[in-house]
């Protein structure tokens, strides 16, 4: 059986098709309008260069980052109830606070503040106002508002609150799509929220999104299931998209730095996916990319769910180069972008570009090299030490001990990467450019518990650990994942200072191979 | 509430500096730097603060120096976990129900409210209060900077009998400490009280004089703070670099430049206590550093000797932003730019260095050297 990833990027929409650990063949199309065409094209191409069987594709996954663009667009949002339980405590700061206007209004500003919630050690604030939650979906009736996010004080703690809350308003309004804050975030309350308001906002077109793929594959004769990579880099089945679409946030750079792994069997490596204008960096921890450890911004709000901890620097393959007046060089972060193919003077353009400095210093052969015979040699090397340095402070950042590990380019851009980066080790592999449908077709299924454990009654950390570990299996085993190839990825726990009751947040993810994934 | 402060208070209006919104993103900026890597993050406060002024309560400073001798000040700070106060956020009216609660209980009426500490998220909290009762801050603080426990202000090391004082939370309780047998006692109490409201409380401490804080509080802090911030906001906007505009701003130093190599760091009773290693770049290449932590940056150290050390500040740097790193966010492979600038000389007197100095941290060999007779 075969594998069929794809990867609908902003301006590309990749897919590759592979077999057991090989890529057969990989295609890039353009991302269209609807998603829908961007996506048939990548796949058709990619179905006829590898000439298999099309009934032989047993799954398909793929990444999109048409939900974060969502936001950044502002596009396609819907009203939201924002309802929170905590009264007295958090009125100081209502949902929305600190959105930028005009994404606060995308969604409405129904927001509800409810008696409820929990303090740290599990006692209620107040006992939950259900009452007001019946008012409430009045309300929502009556606004016709189409989606509701709940949020409780320390609902990762415990989340019967949030639980009871849903259920009464989905008794109260048939059919709204109700999201609650734990599902979805970790201890902070205005992120944790607006990561939940967020969701809920994206529903609707989570939905329309999700059948759009269906019809998709469906045209192109693929009736196998489909899954959708979340931004731990490994899969959800469709229909929990429909749920939980925040969770594909920043699937487009794991995606990558899940290929580059895969591709070069490195499990502990920095990733940088040099693109046209930007280079994404991040670090790679048992081949997964490393979380961030705060908050993460998302079209200008502070969330806190789990994200890769990748950052960008402006320096890409089409990065203007320049000269000042006291002969210091500057390398971005302007850059023709996906004009490169016609700017560049390489491209018989004329501007002078990353990719003009690389070829004319014998570095790459891409597009005419005499149209940069005459650039003057010492620029050219100007320039090419301010890249080397840009990447290696990017590197030297994303690193988390002095141990030297290798460096992993990937993306369109990155011959502009030296073959050594100070000490560290250079590998480019072959397939770089479309390293993040690789990422989508490999993925797999994980499952994971993030709680506060109070350390008492004789239950010791390894207890819990253990305990956690359990949990996250199950949830792995009952998302499709194969038993014998789970493995645990990530183990931590950490004391909750200032706090009696031996407070310990304990945070567990295993992953698995998905069932059916060996055909 | 406004007209009661102007009819009763003991100053002239017209000194009063009314905050804008602009200077609010400059003070959580600035308090960031003067947290030395401590003191909570400012964050959730400037959106409370922000808030308040946005609904008609004006957030006004007054000069030190405009203070009558007789007016009676009341300081006022967050305590508690940060966990807790990133989770369960305010109700909003705790500092304005202990100023309140300490007004009954002494049979007076304030005349303005006092910050305990500039450096991180109490540089806030103040503000907030003193905006719902209509009261000004006073530009000045109890620390200048960060410190972990409510016994290293000024107030306390100069003689200030902190209690009776009053921990409000967000229930409506309250909570009045008559009398503590020390400072240090004050502290323990306090600590065990705020668990039992729920692990995030305001605290007011009992009323000084504006005579007392002329002569004994670290003066200028809100002035201090806003304008470091605002150094920070002019050179990103002109693409300069943060780092020389906040030593320009201060006077203070670029003790190291340098990237953190290795990083040791461990809970302990409540405080992280850690080790940042350093490898110098730039001019200081070939040097190494080390900054020892506990909340706070505490010892500054290159090549094995000590150049700097509390009560001084050490603010450990984005070198590209100009952005303070607090402790838990330091990371192997940051370049960071160390900073060190002169703490106030209240803090450098033998008294307050026994509470402040070196050797209040665990650090028994280390002499206090103000950096002002480092070599240049």
């Amino acid at each position: 059986m075969y594998r069929l990833g794809i990867d609908v990027g902003g301006t590309n929409t990749d897919a590759v098709i592979m077999e057991g650990q090989h890529v057969l063949s990989g295609v890039k199309a353009s991302t269209s309008e609807n998603v829908t065409t961007g996506v048939i094209e990548a796949l058709e191409g990619a179905v006829s260069k590898a000439g298999i069987d099309r009934s032989k594709i047993g799954t398909v996954m793929i990444g999109t980052t048409h939900f974060t663009n969502a936001v950044i667009e502002r596009k396609h949002i819907s009203h939201v109830a924002a309802i929170r339980l905590g009264l007295p405590a958090t009125s100081s700061l209502p949902p929305l606070v600190d959105w930028p206007d005009d994404l606060a209004a995308a969604v409405g500003h129904h927001t509800y503040l409810v008696r409820g919630g929990y303090e740290f050690d599990g006692r209620a604030i107040a006992p939950l106002d259900e009452e007001e939650l019946v008012r409430i979906a009045q309300d929502i009736r009556a606004k016709n508002v189409k989606a509701a996010a709940i949020t409780c004080v320390f609902s990762p703690i415990n989340s019967e609150m949030e639980k009871r809350a849903k259920a009464v308003i989905e008794k109260h309004c048939p059919g709204l799509p109700v999201v609650i804050s734990g599902d979805i975030g970790r201890i902070g309350l205005l992120e944790r929220e607006s990561a939940a308001i967020m969701n809920a906002s994206l529903l609707p077109l989570a939905a329309k999104t999700v059948d759009a793929f269906g019809k998709a594959l469906a045209e192109a004769g693929l009736s196998c299931p489909f899954f959708i990579t979340q931004n731990d880099g490994t899969l959800m089945a469709a229909r929990t998209v429909r749920s939980f679409p925040v969770l594909t946030f920043a699937s487009g750079p794991t995606n990558s730095m899940r290929g580059a792994a895969f591709l070069t069997g490195r499990k502990e490596a920095i990733v940088v996916d040099i693109g046209g204008t930007t280079s994404d960096v991040g670090a790679l921890h048992h081949g997964f990319p490393r979380q961030a450890a705060t908050i993460v911004d998302v079209g200008g709000v502070r969330t806190n769910f789990r994200m890769p901890d990748v950052f960008s620097i402006g320096l890409g393959g089409g990065s203007l180069v320049r000269e000042l007046a006291g002969g210091e060089v500057t390398v971005g972060p302007q850059s023709v972008g996906y004009r490169i193919a016609k700017e560049a003077l390489v491209f018989g353009g004329s501007t002078l570009t990353t990719t003009d400095v690389a070829v004319a210093l014998g570095k790459a052969s891409v597009g005419d090299a005499s149209k940069v015979a005459g650039l003057d040699r010492a620029l050219a090397e100007k320039a090419h030490a301010k890249i080397v340095s840009m990447l290696e402070n990017a590197v030297e950042r994303s690193r988390v001990s002095a141990d030297p590990i290798p460096v992993i380019a990937v993306g369109g851009g990155s011959i502009l990467m030296p073959d050594r980066l100070g000490e560290l080790e250079v590998i480019r592999p072959e397939n770089f450019a479309v390293a993040n449908a690789v990422g989508a077709a490999i993925a797999q299924i994980s499952g994971e518990v993030d709680r506060v454990f109070a350390l008492e009654r004789g239950l010791t950390r390894e207890i819990c650990l253990k305990q956690a570990e359990q949990e996250a299996t199950e949830r792995a085993l009952s998302a499709g994942a194969v038993a014998e190839t789970i493995q645990v990825i990530e183990r931590e726990d950490v004391p909750l200072a200032y706090l009696p009751g031996n407070a310990t947040r304990i945070h567990v993810k295993v992953v698995g191979e998905m069932g059916g994934y060996h055909g | 509430m406004a007209e009661r402060a102007l009819k009763t208070s003991n100053y002239d209006p017209a000194d009063l500096w009314v905050l804008n919104e602009e200077d609010l993103e400059a003070l959580e900026i600035g308090s960031g730097i003067l947290g030395t890597g401590g003191g909570g993050n400012p964050y959730l406060g400037k959106l409370r603060a922000r808030l308040a002024m946005r609904s008609g309560y004006p957030l006004s400073i007054l000069p030190l120096d405009r203070l009558a001798d007789d007016a009676r000040c009341v300081s006022i700070g967050a305590i508690g976990a940060p966990v807790v106060a990133y989770e369960r956020l305010k109700e909003g009216r705790e500092g304005l129900r202990c100023v309140r609660a300490l007004e009954e209980h002494l049979n007076i009426s304030i005349d303005a409210i006092v910050c305990e500490e500039i450096g991180g998220s109490n540089s806030m909290e103040p503000l907030i209060a003193a905006a719902f009762a209509g009261l000004p801050v006073v530009d000045c603080d109890g620390m200048g900077r960060a410190f972990p426990e409510m016994q290293m202000t000024t107030f306390s090391i100069y003689g200030h009998r902190s209690t009776p004082s009053v921990m409000c939370d967000l229930h409506g309780n309250t909570v009045l400490f008559q009398h503590a047998a020390s400072e240090l006692w004050h502290e323990r109490m306090a600590r065990a009280c705020v668990v039992a409201q729920g692990g995030s409380s305001m605290l007011a401490s009992s009323p000084t004089t504006g005579a007392f804080l002329k002569k004994y509080a670290v003066p200028h802090s809100y002035t201090q703070a806003i304008a470091l911030g605002r150094a920070v906001l002019k050179a990103r906007r002109e693409h300069a670099d943060p780092v020389a505009a906040i030593c320009e701003q201060e006077k203070g130093r670029t003790v190291f430049m340098g990237k953190i190599v290795d990083l040791e760091r461990q809970l302990r009773g409540g405080f992280v206590l850690g080790e940042a290693k350093l490898a110098g770049i730039d001019s200081f290449n070939g040097d190494s550093a080390s900054v020892m932590i506990q909340n706070e940056n505490l010892v500054f150290s290159r090549n094995g000797t000590v150049e700097v050390s509390v009560p001084d500040l050490i603010i450990v740097l984005d070198v590209d932003t100009g952005i303070a790193i607090t402790t838990e966010m330091l990371r192997y492979g940051q370049r960071v730019a160390i900073v060190a600038l002169p703490c106030h000389p209240l803090l450098r007197s033998q008294a307050a260095l026994e509470v402040v100095g070196p050797k209040a941290f665990g650090f028994d060999d280390v002499v206090f050297r103000p950096i002002e007779e480092m070599p240049a």
